[in-house]
């Protein structure tokens, strides 16, 4: 039963300070939504809440399909969870929590309204307040967050290619009920790549609480509003990945300034990021606020957050980013920037500690991870969950190079094997012929015919030490990078010598 | 000798038992008089005969071979159609749902079933349990067994009538403002609206769920008291059950009211209180007396706004509830969907929903609009609370409160249809104890020129103890539960 005491509006949404600074400057406040995937069951049924890639409306039961009679209940973990989000980003966890019914008609709404704790009337969400702080270059910025809150997820919506020419709509329930969290930023964000940071940061953080996998698409989405000072604030919504932020928020951002630059108005409205198209396309018009008529959802009875409950959530709560970078500089003797970079995923900084328990020289491990393993991911837009490579395999390459067998140079060729294929690094050097050549009998034929081949080269070596390098270069080219380097070098020096005898 | 479709679910479930008869015969002899009597009735929106039946025979093969039977074994059981049933249309009484099959049962019935009850259709209603008639029902008006040309009350009027003539023995209602006792009064049956939160309500499709409950409606006390037994009890799939030990109901029927403090608010005999109505109650309350029983005449002020306010709550909640119904997932559908989804989402609610329907949809709307809810919805919440303070301070002295259920016997079909605010107010004494969430019962104490009165009694919460042994009581001394109405 709800208690009317508890609902009583205080008005203190929508208060934006505007302030008076030229006209070009960006505001930029964002909407997060998380699925809680990691829960397994959807919010509040026991539908299985791993629905990607499975046949549409497959995973659906009477509840999140809105069969009349089913009712909600509420899965226990997604509380200690959100809670932990609250935490993480400094919110005020509440004493008690309603759940409210936002209602308007969708086809993606099976029930047409949707369970949620925003109410537009000031009702208590599971959190308020807090801030994240990320660092945009030398500069550390502090990001306030409004609210953190738990809602489910509707159905989606399937179009044949875009949104407005599809001839039809198909809709999959599957996602319908699933578990969001919404982080409510204030519009703190001053531009495209400061929206991109913070949600990098968010992730990371929300990876560390293990609560979601971002990796999935469709995981994190999140609307977008935007704004010149001083002019009307226009709400991007769709954006379904990191990658997609930044893009979407500078054509809005263009968008808007081209039309002043013409003398128009910017018009108070929702668009719709079209992800193919890359442009923002108007959905509807909003003249008028849409009157949701929110109230506290009855089958669900408000939840005491009790301070035990949330000493009890910090007490399992896993170390966080910050908290881990510190570790890396301590622990490993990691430069703050190599840190900073591995522990902005999840996965790397554990691929990477994983490494390290099985060869204990971190800066090395870490070079080969920021440098070669980074460069091959991005060169194949690939995440390192995605590929085949383990920290066996990185610690077995590592150890071939240590021990002479290979080159640092091949190695540098048997690592995207390794990312692409997952193959022993031992494998490819067979399987490509590249063990290093360490003995003098092999060489020494190589070397004359290099000597035969440059012969105005080796002139010039016989004259100046700095052209000896070619020689060598040569050498190592003719042996395609296998030949010991430290060898090749004495082959060469010895072989000049004997000329100048 | 009673015929075995007059029997009460006591004395079927012990013939069954004793091999006197069977269950097949039971059933049968129930739907022997639904056959006869249901073009006088409309008691039912679907029969399922067949079904029925199939299952008496395996019941009555695990009694021949020795096996152990439920608490309901072979006792036919009508379903109002607001509850879901698996493979058995669930209308609501609404066009907007009639050819909607649930592909799951209630909690209710899931209970039903593992006790061998026989479910055997479904009972009429008003529309989605929108109305105190059941006039406003899609499929007709049910009729009053006891003058076919008045109303049997409602919504539950369906589930009352057919235990009125024996057309089956025990049946489930729902009660939101009223609407299991309305119409157990009007129709002379028992009917009990438990505590809120004591049965599931998963499977009840809603009108206004934070007020609503399923109760039973039976032919006397004690199969009101066994019924309750099998339904009630802790449910994890509805957030609101309370969680309470299950409880044999029946253990509780005592014949004596010794000590028993009865509280009789003046709200209860209210303007517009008919006069033989007003007294029988009072006959029964001194028949209580006659048993050991004290009254002392006392009120509860904020009562006066329970109509107002029970009807904005319902209304607001209605709104939204119904929102789902749209037709893109089941349910009623205009034959060309042409036009934008908005534009086919309003014909199909425009033609599936009737009149009564749409009416509180729309009055719902309103009270939730911005700039209405805090006058509207926020007020009825904090008035709710009163009403509930009011009922918590009378029963630090009372043990049950008694009034009539209805302030007049039932009218004639049509009289009040065409003047909502009317009909509304028939709800007066019945709506304030679902606002506060208590158990209520109705029990036949009296006739008033041949038509039915029943009386009111409200417990505490969780104490379905307290009405169930005053009701057992008074019905003991009286002999209003042998008295059927001539059609049968």
């Amino acid at each position: 039963m709800v208690n009317a005491k508890h609902l009583n509006s205080t008005d203190k949404n929508n208060v934006t300070e505007m302030s008076t600074k030229n006209q070009n400057e960006v505001r930029i406040g964002l909407e997060v939504h998380v699925q809680l995937t990691s829960l397994k069951t959807k919010l509040f049924c026991g539908c299985s809440s791993d629905y990607k890639g499975k046949d549409p409306n497959s995973l659906v039961c009477p509840v999140c399909l809105g069969i009349p009679g089913a009712l909600p209940v509420l899965n226990a973990n997604s509380v200690d969870y959100a809670v932990m989000v609250a935490l993480a980003l400094n919110s005020k966890v509440s004493e008690c929590m309603f759940f409210f019914r936002k209602n308007y008609y969708y086809p993606d709404m099976p029930k047409n309204f949707q369970i949620s704790q925003y109410d537009q009337a000031g009702g208590v969400p599971l959190a308020v307040g807090g801030f994240l702080v990320i660092d945009v270059g030398t500069k550390r910025k502090k990001v306030r967050i409004g609210r953190v809150h738990l809602e489910e997820d509707p159905g989606r919506l399937v179009h044949q290619g875009a949104i407005d020419t599809s001839p039809y709509t198909l809709v999959d329930y599957n996602r319908s009920g699933i578990a969001l969290l919404e982080i409510v930023t204030e519009p703190d964000l001053d531009s495209p790549k400061e929206a991109r940071i913070f949600l990098q940061k968010l992730r990371s953080i929300l990876e560390h609480l293990g609560i979601f996998a971002g990796r999935l698409e469709g995981s994190i989405r999140c609307d977008a509003n935007i704004s010149l000072t001083g002019g009307t604030r226009v709400e991007v919504k769709n954006i379904s990945s990191f990658k997609e932020v930044e893009r979407a928020l500078s054509f809005e951002i263009m968008r808007q300034k081209n039309l002043v630059k013409k003398g128009l108005s910017v018009k108070h409205e929702t668009r719709h990021w079209d992800e193919s198209r890359r442009v923002t396309i108007s959905l509807r018009m909003k003249e008028k606020e849409h009157d949701y008529r929110y109230f506290p959802e009855p089958d669900l009875v408000p939840i005491t957050i009790t301070e035990d409950f949330v000493e009890n959530v910090k007490e399992k709560m896993p170390e966080l980013p910050e908290a881990r970078i510190s570790r890396f500089v301590d622990a490993y003797g990691l430069p703050q920037y190599d840190a900073e970079v591995l522990v902005s995923d999840k996965a790397l900084a554990d691929f990477f500690e994983c490494t390290v328990k099985l060869y204990d020289k971190p800066k090395e491990v870490s070079n080969w991870m920021m440098g070669d393993l980074l460069r091959n991911l991005n060169e194949n837009n690939l995440v390192l969950t995605d590929c085949k490579i383990t920290p066996e395999h990185l610690v077995e390459m590592i150890k071939l190079i240590e021990e002479g067998v290979i080159s640092g140079k091949i190695g540098k060729r048997v690592l995207p094997e390794m990312v692409l294929t997952g193959k022993q690094p031992s494998l490819i050097i067979k399987e490509k012929g590249l063990v290093k050549i360490s003995s003098r009998d092999a060489l020494e034929g190589i070397v004359e015919q290099v000597f035969s081949e440059h012969p105005s080269c080796v002139e010039d070596a016989l004259a100046d030490e700095n052209a000896v390098h070619f020689l060598v270069g040569q050498l190592m080219r003719a042996t395609k990078g296998k030949a010991d380097p430290q060898l090749a070098n004495q082959l060469i020096h010895e072989k000049l010598e004997s000329l100048k005898k | 000798m009673p015929k075995l479709h007059e029997l009460t679910a006591k004395q079927t479930i012990q013939k069954i038992q004793d091999n006197e008869v069977t269950a097949q015969e039971c059933v049968q002899a129930v739907f022997e008089t639904i056959h006869k009597l249901e073009d006088k009735i409309n008691a039912y929106v679907t029969l399922v005969e067949e079904e029925a039946l199939n299952k008496a025979k395996e019941i009555d093969r695990k009694i021949s071979d020795g096996k152990p039977v439920g608490k309901l074994a072979g006792v036919a059981i009508a379903v109002k159609d607001a509850i879901c049933t698996q493979g058995i249309l669930t209308t609501c009484s609404s066009r907007m749902l009639q050819n909607f099959v649930p592909p799951y049962d209630a909690e209710v019935i899931e209970r039903i079933k593992r006790e061998d009850g026989i479910i055997i259709g479904k009972t009429n209603m008003d529309e989605f349990a929108m109305g105190s008639s059941t006039e406003t029902s899609y499929f007709g008006p049910t009729r009053n067994p006891w003058d076919t040309s008045r109303v049997p009350g409602g919504s539950s009027g369906g589930s009352a009538a057919c235990i009125a003539t024996n057309e089956a023995t025990l049946a489930l209602g729902t009660d939101t403002g009223g609407s299991i006792r309305c119409p157990a009064s009007y129709c002379s049956v028992v009917g009990l609206k438990p505590t809120y939160g004591l049965v599931s309500r998963y499977g009840l499709i809603a009108y206004a769920n934070s007020l609503e409950q399923i109760g039973p409606m039976t032919k006397d006390v004690y199969d009101c008291a066994l019924f309750l037994s099998v339904i009630a009890g802790h449910d994890s799939k509805d957030g609101t059950s309370v969680n309470v030990e299950p409880k044999d109901y029946t253990k509780c029927l005592k014949n004596n009211a010794k000590g028993l403090k009865i509280g009789v608010p003046k709200e209860f005999f209210g303007e517009g209180t008919n006069e033989a109505v007003e007294k029988q109650v009072w006959n029964a309350i001194h028949k209580l007396e006659e048993r050991g029983a004290s009254h002392e005449e006392t009120s509860l002020p904020n009562l006066e706004h329970s109509l107002a306010t029970y009807y904005i709550i319902a209304m607001s909640e209605a709104s939204s509830n119904l929102a789902r119904y749209d037709g893109l997932r089941y349910g009623y559908r205009v034959d060309k969907d042409d036009g934008d989804w908005a534009t086919v989402y309003s014909k199909n609610r425009r033609d599936g929903f009737g009149a009564e329907v749409r009416r509180r949809i729309i009055l719902g709307t309103y009270a939730l609009s911005a700039g209405y809810y805090n006058k509207y919805y926020l007020k009825a919440l904090k008035v709710r609370t009163l009403i509930r303070e009011n009922f918590t301070e009378a029963f630090k002295k009372f043990d049950v409160l008694i009034g009539p259920t209805m302030p007049f016997p039932p009218f004639k079909i049509g009289e009040k249809i065409q003047d909502p605010l009317a009909l509304y107010m028939s709800d007066v004494d019945t709506v304030s104890t679902n606002l506060a969430g208590l158990p209520a019962i109705s029990v036949p104490c009296g006739f008033t020129d041949g038509l039915p009165i029943g009386m009111q009694i409200t417990a505490p919460p969780l104490r379905e103890d307290l009405t169930l042994q005053a009701a057992y009581t008074f019905e003991q001394n009286t002999d209003y539960k042998t008295k059927k109405p001539a059609i049968n």
